[in-house]
């Protein structure tokens, strides 16, 4: 029994780190242009970008997934644009994950750039250094050190948001230890496999801290 | 002749005029005081000759070339301002070193990212790279930080930071170096280390200009003196003359609220 629950759990772990995974990927660069937009010098930009991270970040991730997954099927007369079954599930959470994260990272982004004091700057450029040298050598490091902190809050958040996608029934962990609860495999009332998935949760949340701690502790070096 | 001449830079921000009719002359070699109560412009006077703010009339020459006119916008592309920069240095009040570098670093960086732009730099770059560092570190002991030169920032005082900043200011050998307020962030007891490295540098006959509220310091090191309130130059001469008999009321006033304490 221990085994089969083990192998479904970690079925079910692999959906919850391929969704994590596709978020930071999409995430992470769209976030940034999206702190573009929002700090651009040309206003109807930046008023929309801020307006579009204001309402992502005002409202539940659940209800922009179950907008993302359903509401397109009404509208359009083709029906849904998702594949059908898991491919299709993962799919709309993939793109509700990463617009939702991409409007927190670009808050960050946005911190992390507007952070460094404009001195920094200035000191560059009358030392003759071009606008790229500048950026490259001088304030690009200070941004990361600022960004790491609260970013590795939010990728921690991210972890324990994956479950979210459960809404719309994809099959992450969640998932699958709730489905001995309910009858699968041969077995139901289960309710162990449930509180099992935490260890999961833990283990690589843990693994997650140590990694930012140490990258933390490599940019320690400067204040 | 006169290393740098300005002329009638005048210089608004929104509606606010913050500089008016400036003009002055500076000779090679020579030590610049510029005094005034806050807010008269000092600050943003430099910045104009550092390319840090545009005046929105007036031209600088440097050399006897005019290398700023607000009137023909083609001495303003900004791929030559970057050169025209080069000509001032800038010690900003507040040091602006870059905290990620060695204090060696701070200083040669700048240099190191010039010399790319050599023709020589491939053939040469082992032998151009080191040349710069000896020079760093020379400029660095000129400054008596030798022991100094692999701290970080952080792991000096704001007087040893100051220094760094100018052995940076230093190292890309400007026709004049600009000081703003350079000891108005350090606590009293720094402010000495820092003047005096400014006190030799015009011994050596550094070109400089220093905003400065130190008033003996401005009346002994520098050559000339400019008086400034309201974004206007009220008086200005020779220093000791300017410090000790100024001939306008508004100097005066401006000097006695020094004399007092
Ligand atoms: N970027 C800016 N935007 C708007 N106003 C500014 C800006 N920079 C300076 N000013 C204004 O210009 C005036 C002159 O400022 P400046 O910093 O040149 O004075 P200062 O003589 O250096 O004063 P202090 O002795 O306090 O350093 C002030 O009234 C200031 O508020
Ligand atoms: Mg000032």
């Amino acid at each position: 029994m221990f085994l089969t629950v083990i192998g479904a759990l970690n079925e079910g772990f692999i959906q919850t780190l391929k969704l994590f995974a596709v978020t930071l990927i999409g995430a992470l660069p769209l976030g940034l242009v999206v702190s573009f937009g929002s700090m651009s010098r040309f206003t109807p930009l930046r008023w929309l970008s801020r307006t579009v991270v204001w309402i992502i970040r005002g409202t539940p991730l659940m209800l922009q997934l179950i907008i993302i997954f359903y509401i397109p099927g009404y509208l359009l007369p083709s029906g849904s644009p998702w594949p059908s079954g898991e491919s299709g599930r993962f799919l709309a959470s993939a793109v509700a994950f990463i617009i939702n994260y991409a409007c927190y990272f670009s808050e960050i982004y946005r911190g992390g750039i507007q952070g460094v004091p404009v001195g920094q700057q200035e000191a560059g450029e009358v030392l003759g250094m071009t606008k790229g040298q500048i950026f490259r050598h001088i304030t690009l490091l200070q941004m990361i050190k600022r960004i790491v902190p609260p970013m590795s809050n939010e990728i921690i958040t991210l972890v324990k948001d994956t479950s979210i996608a459960r809404i719309i029934s994809m099959q992450e962990i969640i998932w699958a230890g709730y489905a001995f609860l309910k009858g699968s495999h041969g077995y139901s009332g289960l309710l162990w496999p449930l509180f099992f998935t935490g260890i999961y949760y833990l283990l690589f949340n843990g693994l997650l801290t140590l990694l930012f701690g140490w990258v933390e502790k490599k940019l320690d070096y400067f204040r | 002749m006169s290393i740098l001449e300005v002329h009638n830079i005048e210089k608004h921000f929104g509606p606010t005029r913050v500089l008016e009719d400036i003009s002055f002359s500076l000779d090679q070699g020579q030590a610049l005081a510029i005094i005034g109560s806050s807010g008269s412009g000092k600050t943003t006077l430099l910045r104009c000759l550092n390319f840090l703010e545009k005046p929105d009339r007036g031209t600088i020459s440097v050399g006897g070339s005019v290398i700023f006119d607000a009137a023909d916008p083609a001495t303003q592309r900004e791929s030559e301002v970057r050169k025209k920069r080069l000509h001032f240095g800038m010690v900003f009040q507040s040091f602006n070193l870059f905290p990620q570098y060695t204090a060696l670093k701070n200083v040669t960086l700048a240099k190191e990212l010039l010399s790319q732009e050599r023709p020589d730099f491939k053939q040469n770059k082992k032998a151009i790279l080191e040349q710069i560092q000896i020079e760093g570190q020379e400029l660095l002991a000129k400054m008596g930080l030798s022991e100094r030169a692999n701290h970080y920032p952080s792991q000096l005082s704001g007087g040893q930071q100051q220094r760094v900043a100018i052995a940076r200011a230093l190292a890309l050998k400007p026709d004049i170096l600009c000081f703003d307020e350079p000891t108005s962030a350090l606590d009293p007891e720094l402010t000495g280390e820092v003047l005096k490295v400014i006190r030799s540098l015009a011994e050596q006959k550094t070109t400089m200009i220093i905003v400065t509220h130190e008033m003996a310091f401005a009346r002994d090191v520098a050559d000339d003196v400019i008086f400034m309130d309201g974004g206007v130059i009220v008086e200005k001469g020779p220093a000791r003359d300017v410090i000790e008999h100024p001939r306008e009321e508004r100097t005066r006033q401006f000097l006695s609220r020094y004399s007092e304490n």
